[in-house]
């Protein structure tokens, strides 16, 4: 029981963190029709400038702000340089533009921090372990993580279903002619969608900094994951995100843990173990293919 | 890389027209080696030490002027067998050594041997050389891939850990570390938990080792992979509640200096470390830090190592290749190395001491690794038997 309660928050856990990347990149896609291959720099570039301010000041509460606002702006001039020029072209060019911004990022980050992994410490206050129930203690960080999570989620929510720039944006995804033709400066919510969706990328990176190595190529490792997520929720909608997310964090997580368990049941020890590690590692990748088969166009397809 | 191999190919240059007459040509090394990457840092290591051994000796290794040729791979095994076939064709190189990993060496040893070259292992020893498909040519100057894991597995039982976890990475090397361990450790395995080798958050397995209450946990996760284990082992709260048993490359002194605290109380084997007390390790620290400024790791010592040992198959040589002077020479390693007893096995791998270390705060407050005593000596490989040479 204990065991499964666990479970069930590193699993919360994990979906929160895939769900800021996610929305950042559904939106994108549903909205401006770009394949933003450079989503997982963004992340990775929050994570460092994160990481190296917090180094360079010996204060980690200042990593979140130096992250958000150098992915934000990052993912502004990206929009503004790069990515606005290919909004008329096909996927192919879209695809190769932000594929040479990974690597371009990559090196950047190579040259200017170096390749070996970098550290981030957690925030005095949040380093120690909470027992959230007699005998299970869980790290405070990890707790603090899905309560920002769940906010921004909700602040994601409340922007997206009550405001004007909301309204737009849901306008945008489904009738992007129309909403154009209304007069509304679609340059501007494009920039304004991209910079927000490089933010919570930001946010995702500065956050799990503390937890995962910082390195080169963190964020081409969670991008095909993110991936899976907004093509299992639907591209282009942020409820799917959410529960796409969910759906996904949760199997990895209680795939790993349980897999193997299960597996004994009917084989030996050191095999099942084997055979449990490579079938929790596809777990996600089967999701995937199942909820394609049933719904082709995701749980949440935008647009009708 | 390219501009310093060619700098050093023009100062060699111009050192032969001035003086061709009195001076031989040089024995050229092609050093094929692992510099970007997160990885990176490991070649970067064995190639400074490399050329610190040929620094000290003005420019020879064993007396003989050597030429050394530098180039990344970049872990992937494609390119270093190209780098290799362009230097066996363009620069009629005979000596080669540098390689990290074991698939790129896997990949890449053959085409040398094929071309009567020879090649010296600074890091890799992979099983698939070290048994029935061992060659004249091919010496390994680090470990039997095996041999680090067997010593963890020794150092497990002398600490008297009855039932344990293990972990590694689910690939070639990771399932290796397991049965490497295995071999020596003889207690109660409750759990072997193989991750995925992009894998940078481990909490379900953590949660899996939380519930399985073994005695110690011994976990195989080298580079950047490690550090996130082991920050996310400090965080869980695991740390001071079960110990952890490893390898050397799961805690070398980099990796000790970005974890930092969550490192400490590990213990760990290796053959070599900052603090051992002999006249040749003591000098190679203290070179080592005056020309590169930082703590070499063990992969370091291991690149000194393996320029020691060419600088004893060359001495006998007197700089005319010829690999059956410079085999009996090498096979007698009539040299010091910095981790102190060495001698070559049937097979060409080393049989040496491995030692018990442990993770604790130096005097500057920094985690720095403490030698305790040793747990194998004279340890050789599983595979010399098949080997016939």
């Amino acid at each position: 029981m204990q065991l499964l309660i666990e479970q069930l928050l590193n699993g919360l856990q994990l979906s929160l963190t895939l769900f800021l990347l996610a929305a950042g990149l559904t939106l994108v896609f549903g909205i401006m029709g770009v394949i933003n291959l450079a989503h997982g720099s963004l992340y990775m570039l929050g994570a460092y400038a994160g990481a190296s301010v917090a180094a360079k000041l010996g204060n980690p509460w200042m990593a979140l702000p130096s992250a958000l606002l150098a992915s934000a702006l990052v993912g502004i001039v990206m929009e503004y340089l790069i990515v606005r020029p290919l909004y008329a072209r096909d996927h192919l060019a879209q695809v190769l533009a932000t594929f040479g911004l990974i690597l371009f990022f990559n090196g950047f980050i190579a040259w200017a921090v170096g390749r070996p992994p970098i550290m981030m410490d957690t925030p005095a206050a949040l380093s120690g372990f909470i027992e959230i129930l007699p005998g299970l203690p869980y790290p405070t960080y990890r707790l603090a993580v899905m309560g920002a999570g769940v906010c921004v989620a909700l602040g994601l929510w409340y922007i997206i279903a009550r405001t004007r720039l909301g309204m737009l944006i849901r306008a945008g995804s489904d009738k992007r002619d129309m909403v154009e033709a209304l007069g509304v400066n679609i340059a501007v919510l494009f920039t304004l969608v991209f910079g927000l969706g490089a933010l919570l990328a930001g946010l995702a990176g500065v956050m799990v900094a503390p937890i995962r190595s910082v390195q080169v190529g963190m964020g081409e490792q969670v991008l095909i994951t993110t991936f899976v997520v907004i093509v299992v929720g639907g591209i282009g909608s942020i409820r799917g995100a959410f529960i796409g997310s969910l759906l996904i964090g949760m199997c990895d997580t209680l795939g790993r843990a349980y897999a193997p368990i299960l597996l004994k049941l009917w084989l030996s020890g050191s095999i099942a173990d084997g055979f449990g590690a490579a079938l929790a590692s596809i777990m996600i990748y089967l999701v995937m293919a199942i909820v394609l088969i049933v719904k082709p166009r995701g749980l949440f397809p935008v647009g009708g | 890389m390219r501009v310093k191999s060619l700098a050093l190919a023009g100062a060699a240059l111009v050192a032969l027209t001035m003086g061709a007459f009195a001076q031989q040509a040089p024995v050229k090394i092609g050093i094929v080696t692992t510099l970007s990457t997160p990885g990176g840092y490991l070649g970067e290591d064995v190639r400074d030490g490399i050329l610190l051994a040929i620094e000290e000796e003005g420019g020879k290794l064993g007396g003989v002027p050597v030429q050394p040729l530098i180039e990344d791979d970049k872990l992937k095994p494609g390119d270093a067998k190209q780098i290799v076939d362009k230097w066996i064709e363009a620069e009629k190189v005979k000596l080669f050594t540098g390689i990290i990993f074991s698939n790129v060496a896997v990949a890449t040893v053959p085409t040398i041997l094929e071309n009567d070259g020879i090649y010296v292992s600074p890091n890799a020893g992979p099983s698939n050389f070290s048994g029935k498909a061992c060659h004249k040519n091919y010496y390994v100057a680090s470990w039997q891939n095996d041999n680090l894991h067997e010593s963890a597995g020794a150092l497990a039982k002398k600490l008297g850990y009855k039932k344990m976890v293990l972990l590694a990475p689910n690939y070639q090397a990771g399932k290796d570390a397991l049965t490497g361990f295995k071999r020596m450790y003889g207690g109660e395995v409750i759990e072997e938990i193989y991750t995925s080798l992009d894998q940078t958050d481990f909490s379900a397995e953590m949660a899996r080792i939380r519930a399985a209450k073994p005695d110690a946990v011994f976990q195989f996760h080298p580079g950047g992979t490690g550090i996130a284990f082991l920050k996310q082992w400090a965080q869980s709260g695991l740390k001071d509640q079960i110990p952890m048993v490893v390898a050397a490359p799961s805690l070398d002194q980099r990796i000790a200096a970005a974890v930092g605290d969550a490192a400490l109380g590990i213990a760990l084997t290796s053959h070599w470390n900052t603090d051992f007390k002999n006249p040749q390790s003591e000098a190679f620290v203290k070179g080592f830090m005056a020309k590169y400024n930082r703590v070499p790791t063990v992969y370091a010592s291991q690149g000194y190592d393996t320029a020691k040992l060419i600088g004893a198959g060359l001495k006998a040589t007197g700089g005319k290749l010829d690999e059956n002077v410079f085999r009996a020479a090498m096979m007698k390693a009539d040299v010091q190395l910095t981790r102190g007893p060495f001698k070559f096995n049937t097979n060409q791998h080393p049989i040496q001491d491995w030692y018990e270390m442990k993770a604790v705060k130096g005097a500057d407050g920094k985690v720095t690794l403490q030698t305790l005593g040793k747990v194998l000596e004279n340890h050789g490989d599983a595979y010399a038997k098949d080997c016939k040479i």
